[in-house]
Formats: structure tokens, sequence, C-alpha cells
């Protein structure tokens, strides 16, 4: 099994280490041919409008949904998120489009804003999460079809939708594998 | 317990930056097509280093109304510059809400012997560095992130390769050293100890490291990244180019593709001029911008 780490621009390398650190391969995919090696897939955080250009320019935006619509799972981080949304609130900017969720670009503020916070996140037990928002989008509304998998004050951040996970926060940050294992074990289930 | 402004964070967002070209933008039209070309982050600024080197004087923090305007204009990260050592002007730009504060060798120095104490910031700073030393020095203030200082506004690469190999070639020769070896390179590049382990030991700065300082072809920006920095500074080589957004979407797609000659072939196609450079020789030792700071 191999993962692919969307590699056009942001924290792909840590993504890259996370997962390598869970005893499973990872590839960097910057063009659409490296997707053919690959069963799951990680959008990283960076800037959402520069991942979604540099997306588009080199056809992977076409090469991704095909892979997703035949069942590869996908999980995005941040930026990430903000690819996989339905839709970015007063943006017309580029996303893929794929989760029925409408997510605020840089809802928590600007840098001096960003935090991190000992994150309840049920679906990975007891132990809560450090999760670091950097600049972090929120998800405004999320249809019924998604499964909410962890809220800050009130504020979504954390959803699953079949086989896509997306968070606000950056997990690849810390040194906390939990969400990485979880996502390799929605690859592992869609792979058989 | 909410943390903010933690090492984390500050450092963090130097992550996300990572693999993306930051510009110099003097307007809120200029970072409009910026952040259109596929900027991941723009550098607010009253004049680009060319221009200050052509005007002289002393140059300082841009005015906030610039900075607020830029901010207002885009969606993506807006870093501005304090002069080296000016705290105030880091503490206006932190007010302001700017994301991040370059602490620039481009400004005119306002203290001769001391940098910004940096951890007293919640916003994070980059700094400049023309060899390890250095950088561990502004890091061990603080500093989130490290740039090379190349020659800023000259258009010639030679110096931002000269400060890459010289960091590259250091940490090399640190991770060759047996430990007991390791203080006294701490003392002779007068840097702080626990950072020369921490080179030592993983072979990389602590910190995410850019190139800067003479950058203004697509080659330029793939040759950095190629000699292994994180991301590129663009100053004056997109918006002194002949067609500043073809270029700008250019290097950006040069910083992503910075190993593929094929691709980097095609988009190096039809750009029209690049901006004049300037042959480092020809610059006297107080012309240097890279000589402020220590």
């Amino acid at each position: 099994m191999k993962i692919g780490v969307l590699a056009l621009q942001g924290a792909f390398r840590e993504h890259r280490l996370m997962i390598e650190s869970c005893g499973t391969e990872a590839v960097e995919v910057r063009k659409p041919a490296s997707l053919d090696q690959v069963q799951g897939l990680i959008i990283p955080g960076g800037e959402s409008t520069t991942i979604g250009k540099l997306m588009c320019d080199f056809g992977l935006d076409q090469a991704i949904l095909q892979r997703a619509e035949a069942g590869m799972p996908i999980f995005g981080t941040c930026a990430g998120l903000i690819m996989l949304a339905k839709t970015v609130r007063g943006s017309n900017q580029f996303s893929l489009g794929l989760m029925d969720i409408e997510v605020e670009r840089n809802a928590f503020g600007r840098q001096v804003d960003s935090f991190e916070f000992d994150l309840p996140v049920p679906v990975l037990g007891y132990k809560p999460f450090r999760a670091v928002f950097i600049r972090a989008p929120w998800i405004e509304k999320a249809a019924p079809n998604v499964g909410i998998l962890a809220q800050y004050n009130e504020k979504i951040v954390f959803v699953r939708q079949g086989n896509f996970l997306a968070s606000s926060f950056h997990p690849e940050l810390t040194g906390d594998n939990r969400i990485h294992r979880y996502f390799l074990n929605m690859v592992k289930e869609a792979v058989n | 317990m909410v943390e903010k402004g933690s090492w984390t964070v500050k450092k963090g967002l130097a992550e996300m930056l990572k693999g993306g070209v930051i510009m110099d933008v003097t307007t809120p039209e200029q970072a409009k097509i910026a952040e259109e070309a596929g900027a991941c982050a723009v550098m607010a600024l009253e004049r680009v280093p060319a221009d200050i080197r052509a005007a002289g004087g002393v140059a300082r923090m841009a005015d906030p109304t610039i900075i607020k305007r830029i901010m207002d204009a885009v969606t993506i990260p807006v870093m501005a510059k304090a002069r080296i050592g000016h705290f105030v002007e880091a503490q206006i730009l932190e007010a302001l809400g700017a994301d991040y504060i370059d602490e620039s060798e481009v400004l005119t120095p306002a203290d001769d012997l001391y940098h910004i104490n940096k951890h007293d910031f919640k916003v994070p700073f980059v700094c400049g560095a023309k060899n390890l030393g250095e950088a561990l020095r502004r890091i061990g203030e603080g500093a989130a992130m490290i740039r090379t200082k190349g020659e800023p506004g000259t258009g010639n690469v030679v110096e931002a390769v000269r400060h890459m190999r010289a960091v590259m070639g250091e940490v090399r020769r640190l991770q060759n050293l047996p430990k007991e070896e390791l203080m006294t390179a701490a003392k002779e590049m007068a840097a702080p100890y626990d950072l020369v382990l921490y080179v030592a030991e993983h072979g990389k700065l602590p910190v995410v490291n850019f190139a800067a300082g003479g950058i203004a072809t697509p080659a330029d920006a793939a040759l950095m990244m190629q000699l292994g920095v994180d991301g590129v500074f663009v100053g004056s080589g997109i918006f002194k180019s002949k067609d500043p957004a073809a270029r700008a979407k250019a290097i950006v797609a040069a910083t992503t593709h910075y190993n593929d000659p094929q691709i980097l072939a095609e988009i190096s196609t039809d750009l029209g001029e690049a901006m004049p450079g300037i042959e480092i020789s020809t610059l006297s030792p107080t012309e240097r911008m890279q000589e402020r700071g220590w």
C-alpha cells in the first residue's frame, strides 16, 4: 500500500514523514501519472489558492476527481480541507467539491490568532489531540451525510464523509500520528 | 488551554509556506496579481529593493496605510519588513495584524549592535543569513524562519547561491564532527550551543529556510530549490520585469516542479525581459545590503 501526498506547495514533507512513521510508504505527487501508484491521497496544508491553481494548471484536478469517484480515500488538512469542500464562502476560488460542506477561510483570524489546543476527538479515544490551528478555516455548514468528528467552541473542525476525511488543524505538525493511522485504516478498508 | 503565538504555531506558518513563492508588492493591485499568479504570501513594501537601492537615503518600515490596504486586498498571508533592531516598528506591525515580520537588511538598520528579541512577539519573524552561524544566532533570538540574504535588488542570484552553499556546507561539516568538537565549532561560528547540537544531529536547520536576494527567473528559483531551500522570496524580480503576471506564474510553477527540466523549459518560454541585473563587483562594500546585521 502506498499513500500519495500532494506536493505542489505546503507542508507535504511533514505528512510524508507522518505516514512513514506509521510504517507505510509515501509518495510525493506533483503530476497526474504519480497518482497511478497510490491507494490514498493526502492534500496538505499550505495556501489553498496556490495549491488550487497548480492543481488545475498541471491536470491534477481531473486526475484526482476520477480517482475519488473510483473510491480512493482522500484526507485534507487546512488548505486540503478547503480543496475538498463543495463551497468556499465569499470566494470563487477552485475546489474539488467532493465533500458536502461549506467552509469559511481564515475563520479564526490572522496569524496572531493562530493557536494550539487539546481537542477532544472521540473517535481517537479518551486522550485529546493536540490540534494546531494556523490561519485555519472552519466548517460553517455540513450536510446530514457528513459525520462530525470534532468541534472547537461549537465550530466544526474535523469531518468524515465516506472515503473523505478533513481537518481544519494540522495533525502533521505534532508527533501524534493517531489521525494518520485512522486515515490509513480508511485506505485499508477501501482497498479490501 | 488555548495557546496563541507558541513556537509550534510560529514555525508552523512557515511550514505552510514551503514549496511556495513569497512576492514583494507595493500596491493592492500588485498584491492581487501576485495572488492570482499563485504566490503563497506577499511582502508589503513601499518600494521594492531595486528602487530602495536607487533612491538611497534611509529606508524604513512601510506606511501602515499601504500594509492595511494590501491586507484587505488578498486572502493569502501578508508579511512586512521592520528595520534590524527596530522593535517598535515590529510592535506596530504586530498590532496591524501582519502575518510575518521580516527583520530585514533591505531597510536601513536602526541598531548597529542588537537585533530584535523576537521571542517577545506573538507574530513570527523571518531573518536573513549569510552562513550557518548567523542563521543560528537569529533562531536563538526567536526567528521562526530563515532566508538567505543574497544581494537584494540586483537580479543577480550569485550571492543567494553563495549563502545557501555556505549554510549547507557548514551543516554537513557539523554532522561529521565528533561531539567533543561541537562546543569549539559553536564558539568559532558564534552560535548557540544547543542549536549547533540540533544541526549536528538532524543535518538541517530547526526552522524552514527560504532563498532570497537576487532571484529573477524561473531557473533561478529552481536552482535554489535544487540547492535545498524550502521556498523562494522574489523581491524586485517580478514587478521590475516586462510582464510581471506571466513571470510570477512561471516562478511559482518552477518552485513546485524544480526537478523537472521539461516543465522548466516550457514555463521559461515567452516571459519577456527579466529585470535588469547588477554585477556584484560594481557595488561598493557600503552598497551591499548583505553586510547589514551580524
